[in-house]
């Protein structure tokens, strides 16, 4: 077996080992820091596939400071094993259904695509971070643009929200 | 055949890749080692006093029997604590601590036996975003180890920690950017050749580096912002609970940090293994490549020496920080400067391309 297939198979293995443990665990604060290995294993799958940039933005974003911000609401609220509700027969039986008919339709969307094994080798060098600027910069930059005033306006209702609190308080 | 010399590059390039990360985590643990020692010294220096001498000439042994006695303390782990994470969280702080030594360029590369050898354990073309990963990921090691002592002290410390760290990552970032549209490049060791070309980075970037130098004594948790540990407020912050070598492995963590951190702004601001004021290829020619490659990693080690230096020196002089001051700082100061430095520099680079 090639190296990378090797690869492939541990960090598919343990992505989905991982993403099992953050739904089975009790304690929420494992469930995040088994969610950070699946980000970890997801980042590993980006390398095998030379999409660095990629790679290395999920695991500053995502499993950084996504993940820290989870873990901070989680330690704040101090929830525990004990603590957690528990959820009605209902509801988890359609959470099952939806669930099971996310992933039919995820597998129905990728069955016929190829282009999966060529960038699963570790070839083509989109994913490098000078020809993602590129494409980025050129081809999409209106939506590009667009998706950072998405950040922009999310921001300023952020700081909205965080002045009316503290005004209140003042008058 | 063909497959047998192939497997034999392979065997010895794995075997140099070993060695050469074997050597740097060797050194970055001594380095860390005669840094505690450098502390105490320094620290007695300034304060007019005669610091550790017992152990040893000069005291020199000192680190080792603080080490030995780390050892030899009894392990004790809270009996309500989270026993996992709590062994986990000290490990954590350590690993990614030595991680970014992967991606700085220890020297140029020297010949052994016919091979050219690459001072560098890797050089991916995203190094200075492999930096900012690793980072990122430092945060773990203090939040778990605050929050699995089931302590109040710890756990407030932990968030106090996580939320300095993260703060002052984006100021951090921001002040690279200004440097990474000059360099054009991510890639560390990209980055020093260029410097060795034409000058340091800090000829260009004086303010991004006052900025960047800010935020590395945040994001290692050094006075004047050691909050995390902020003894008068927290007792002992968020290693409270820790004894023995678990302890000694987050006081540890501290110290490899500052030596990678140290390394890190060398190479981004002051070339790196750059001898200043040579020019290394005339110099290679009548020494002879490896004696140069020697050279330059001493050069490299001076620089990292004299930061070390500005770490314990700012440490004693400078006091701590009030948290809201140290969050007006982060966040109202540094950022909308390096956003400012940013703008500028992109300012520059048109003007001049133009």
């Amino acid at each position: 077996m090639h190296i990378n297939e090797i690869l492939f198979w541990f960090l598919t293995a343990l992505a989905l080992f991982s993403a099992m443990m953050v739904v089975f665990s009790k304690n929420p604060v494992h469930s995040v820091l088994w969610l950070i290995m699946v980000f970890m294993a997801i980042t590993g799958h980006y390398i095998i596939m030379n999409a660095q940039f990629l790679a290395i933005v999920n695991m500053i974003v995502y499993a950084g400071a996504i993940m820290v911000l989870f873990l901070f609401v989680i330690m704040f609220m101090n929830l525990n094993a004990e603590s957690e509700p528990q959820k009605s027969k209902w509801m988890k039986f359609a959470a099952v259904l939806s669930g099971g008919s996310l992933m039919l339709i995820l597998i129905a969307a990728l069955k016929d695509n190829d282009g999966f094994i060529s960038s699963m080798r570790g070839e083509g060098s989109i994913g490098l971070i000078k020809n993602l600027g590129k494409v980025l910069f050129t081809d999409y930059v209106v939506p590009f643009e667009i998706s950072s005033i998405l950040f922009l306006s999310a921001m300023v209702g952020a700081v909205v929200l965080g002045k009316k609190e503290s005004s209140t308080i003042v008058s | 055949m063909i497959t047998m010399d192939l497997m034999a590059i392979d065997l010895a390039y794995g075997l140099e890749k070993l060695l050469l990360i074997g050597g740097i985590i060797t050194v970055s643990l001594i380095v860390a080692m005669y840094t505690t020692y450098a502390e105490r010294k320094v620290a007695a220096w300034m304060q007019d006093r005669r610091g550790p001498n017992r152990a040893g000439p000069f005291g020199l042994l000192q680190p080792v029997a603080d080490g030995l006695k780390l050892f030899f303390k009894e392990e004790i782990i809270p009996l309500t604590s989270n026993k996992t994470l709590f062994v986990l969280g000290p490990a954590l702080a350590m690993v990614t601590a030595m991680l970014t030594s992967a991606v700085i360029p220890w020297g140029s590369s020297i010949n052994i036996f016919g091979r050219d050898v690459s001072l560098q354990i890797a050089d991916v073309n995203i190094g200075i975003l492999y930096v900012f990963g690793v980072v990122s990921m430092g945060v773990y090691g203090i939040m778990i180890g605050g929050w699995s002592s089931n302590n109040k002290f710890s756990l407030i410390a932990a968030v106090r920690g996580a939320s300095q760290i993260i703060s002052y990552e984006l100021a951090m970032g921001l002040s690279l950017i200004a440097l990474l549209m000059m360099t054009g490049s991510l890639s560390l060791k990209t980055i020093v050749q260029q410097q060795m070309e034409g000058g340091w980075n800090i000829i260009y970037q004086p303010l991004g580096f006052l900025i960047f130098l800010i935020c590395v004594f945040a994001e290692c948790n050094r006075t004047p912002f050691d909050l995390p540990e902020a003894e008068n407020e927290l007792n002992f912050g968020y290693h409270q609970e820790y004894s023995s070598m678990k302890l000694g492995l987050y006081l540890f963590s501290e110290y490899v940090n500052m030596f990678i951190s140290s390394a890190v702004v060398s190479t981004l601001f002051f070339g790196g293994y750059d001898i200043p004021f040579v020019d290394e290829a005339a110099l290679s020619l009548s020494l002879g490549a490896n004696t140069v490659a020697l050279l330059g990693f001493g050069a490299l080690f001076a620089k990292i020496l004299f930061f070390l230096f500005l770490f314990i020196w700012v440490r004693w002089t400078i006091p701590r920080f009030r948290y809201d001051q140290l969050m007006d700082l982060g966040w109202k100061k540094l950022i909308p400067l390096a956003l400012a430095n940013m703008l500028i520099t992109a300012l520059v680079i048109l003007w001049l391309n133009k």
